[in-house]
């Protein structure tokens, strides 16, 4: 399994990266908050940690320590438009179900 | 599923506390609202990808508001209901405006700022701007998918208080928290400024539909400072407009025209402009109402021609700043160009001339100010860790107080950074003076009656003492908004008085409330609880005046009279607890009538003790 990225997801991505010029890719982890259980998080990684799973797609470099990469293996991060608002999903296997807004889960 | 947005390194927000923040150019032409994403700052479009909100509003009868580019649609069918460049009128009282007779609104003169009498009621300029500020929230909360924490509104760097004030009023009507207002040129600077991340000494050109400013900024270590400021609040592309649509009706000899022909030609006028700055020739026609046709050509050298003087106007305020931070145009490092009216090659040019060098174009003119104002809102919002930008403002005018003889005394210089706080001593200059009243006043004048007044307040309870002898230390305090707040305390009794700079035209927090539940009966009531006050302090004071002349002469009663008294008395004493000042005002009369013989005979006792036992010779001397 890995974490894959969407062609449109990663041409975002490097293009936020060059822009804040700094960081070696993203960071997709999980966290135990929100109102069903489990959250995403998603941020530019400026260091991968030793223990990181690393992962590669169109370009871009993925880090996911190994406790999140357990509920979101098999994930690919797409990049969406829905009316005026754009931005980041995660297409997760793992989820069962999600709160209203998708922005909690759970495996 | 909910559309996520990369977070900095360990920044990233809960689900559903995502801290959505923007940054609005409320502008006099256009609009815009930006915001950051994944740590890009972008303009967010409307619906049909369109990303300036033209600053135009249409009141129709049946209450409906129509904002923008539907707004636009109406501006020369309908020019009395719909208005545009609001924000040459925010803080602004009839007497300031130029050109007032040409607009074809129905202008209410209102205590400090203008109203416009429209299909949909009476509207204020600062009611006007929320409904423009209120559309671009309603965009930004469908493109960020939440509800706001708060925006960072820009304003001219020229606004005085009562301008700033009235736009923080509009953005609260709108129901938008105001995390700051930024001066616009800062805004460009923090667009350009992480962009190109170079340091130096730079200049913001902006020439906008309505307002000229020029700044004067260093930027340093990621630090942001602005050494001067200067323009012209009432010099923009309008008035480019505006000379082209008078070289219409110069050389088209037209008579005068009705406010449709009028608007219907300024718009023309507006359109050529914009036309002339990618083609050196363009043809002006245009079917008035009347069955009239105009058809003229029009060069870019016509256009330099009559607009030279504008174009001179603006850089007479850019040698002011420029002498202001004590540089010379050798020094300035780059020019950063603001406002769609920055792209007519003939400014270009002349600025080049200026400043001996091309001036910087890469970011969109329009869209950098609300760019830079989206960066500055995701920080204040919390997004960002470590290594911010400190960002250092200045007062754009002095802000001084009045003093004996109509003289402005300066306490904060223009171009002190903000925050700040000043002290300066005063003192009496009577003898036994027990109040002191100050006048709170912004500008760079002498003379009191130049500059623009902001506030009045009074200190009382001064121990009297002789002139000279007390001492008031008055402080002025300027927040990172530049709304001032000025205290005074004696210094020896400490006594105190403070206020909260609010423009002249007075909204309270209250009034604000009251406006969003749309209150009518405000005036009224406004009206009779100011009449009661009056009578309440009318009362007090007959009330204690009765109790003394008992106290002194109550032997010269008859105990008919004494009993009519005490009625009189505690039917006013019952009358006071009450909220009706009629019958508060009959009391007070009724009260004065009945001690009318008394006060009278009282008198006359007076006098007899006065002369008792005097020679005449004495009294006559």
């Amino acid at each position: 399994m890995a974490i894959t990225l969407t062609q449109q997801a990663a041409k975002h991505v490097q293009n936020y990266i060059a822009k804040r010029g700094k960081g070696v890719g993203l960071r997709l982890a999980v966290r135990t908050t929100g109102c069903s259980g489990l959250a995403y998080v998603l941020e530019f990684a400026d260091e991968a940690q030793e223990s990181d799973a690393a992962f590669e797609s169109h370009g871009v470099k993925v880090f996911v320590d190994p406790k999140s990469l357990a509920y979101i293996d098999g994930t690919e991060l797409d990049y969406a438009r829905e009316g005026l608002n754009e931005g980041f999903k995660f297409n997760n296997p793992n989820v069962k179900d999600a709160c209203g807004c998708g922005e909690s889960f759970n495996v | 599923m909910a559309l996520l947005q990369i977070a900095e390194p360990g920044m990233s927000a809960a689900p559903h506390q995502h801290r959505l923040a923007v940054g609005i150019d409320l502008g006099t032409t256009n609009s815009l609202v930006a915001t950051v994403r994944s740590g890009m700052s972008v303009v967010l479009s409307d619906e049909n990808g369109r990303p300036l909100l033209p600053s135009i509003v249409r009141y129709s009868p049946n209450g409906e508001i129509e904002t923008g580019y539907a707004a636009q649609a109406h501006q020369c069918a309908d020019p009395q209901n719909t208005v545009i460049s609001v924000k040459r009128f925010m803080g602004r009282g009839l007497k300031d405006i130029p050109h007032a007779h040409e607009m074809p609104y129905k202008f209410i003169e209102a205590p400090g700022m203008v109203q416009f009498k429209t299909a949909a009621g009476i509207k204020s300029p600062v009611e006007v701007s929320s409904d423009i500020l209120k559309t671009l929230r309603t965009r930004a909360e469908k493109a960020l998918g939440g509800e706001l924490v708060g925006a960072v509104i820009t304003v001219p760097a020229y606004f005085d208080d009562a301008q700033r004030q009235a736009t923080k009023d509009a953005a609260r009507l709108a129901g938008l928290n105001v995390l700051r207002l930024l001066n616009e040129p800062t805004a460009a600077a923090v667009a350009y400024g992480l962009d190109n991340a170079s340091e130096g000494i730079y200049a913001v050109y902006d020439l906008g539909g309505g307002t000229f400013d020029i700044s004067i900024l260093r930027l340093q270590k990621g630090v942001f400072e602005v050494l001067a400021t200067n323009g012209d609040s009432s010099l923009g592309g309008d008035d480019f407009d505006r000379r082209v649509f008078c070289w219409v009706l110069e050389q088209a000899t037209l008579t005068p025209l009705n406010a449709n022909d009028t608007r219907l030609l300024m718009a023309k006028a507006r359109e050529v402009k914009e036309e002339l700055t990618y083609h050196p020739e363009v043809r002006f026609t245009s079917m008035l109402s009347t069955g009239e046709m105009v058809d003229l050509k029009i060069t870019s050298v016509i256009l330099a021609e009559i607009t030279h003087s504008l174009v001179q106007k603006t850089l007479a305020p850019t040698r002011k700043a420029l002498r202001d931070a004590g540089l010379s145009a050798e020094n300035i490092k780059g020019v950063v160009m603001v406002g769609g009216a920055t792209r007519m090659p003939h400014i270009q040019q002349a600025v080049a001339a200026f400043f001996k060098q091309e001036p910087l174009t890469n970011l969109d003119p329009d869209k950098v100010v609300a760019l830079g104002a989206a960066i500055q809102a995701n920080v204040l919002a919390g997004n960002k860790s470590d290594d911010e930008m400190l960002l250092l403002d200045v007062i754009p005018l002095s802000l001084g107080i009045e003093t004996m003889g109509g003289l402005v005394e300066k306490v904060i210089p223009r171009n002190a950074t903000i925050p700040t706080a000043r002290g300066q001593d005063f003192t009496t200059y009577k003898d036994g003076q027990t109040a002191m009243s100050f006048h709170v006043v912004q500008g760079e004048r002498e003379l009191i009656s130049d500059c623009r007044s902001l506030a009045r307040f009074e200190l009382r309870g001064i121990p009297p003492m002789v002139a000279g002898a007390a001492r008031i230390r008055l402080t002025f305090q300027v927040d990172a908004d530049g709304l001032l707040s000025v205290s005074a305390r004696e210094q020896t009794s400490g006594v105190e008085a403070a206020i909260t700079v609010k423009p002249s035209y007075g909204l309270s927090d209250d009034q604000i409330t009251d406006m969003l539940a749309a209150s009518r009966d405000y005036a009224s009531a406004d009206m009779l609880a100011r009449a009661l006050k009056e009578q309440q302090v009318e009362a007090n004071a007959i009330l204690a005046a009765v109790a003394a002349a008992i106290e002194a002469d109550g032997a010269l009663l008859t105990p008919e009279e004494s009993a009519a008294i005490a009625a009189s008395q505690s039917t006013l004493l019952k009358t006071l607890a009450g909220i009706d000042h009629r019958a508060l005002k009959a009391a007070v009369e009724g009260l004065n009538h009945v001690t009318e013989s008394f006060a009278a005979r009282r008198m006359d006792n007076s006098i007899k003790k006065a002369l008792t036992g005097q020679k005449l010779a004495d009294i006559a001397s």
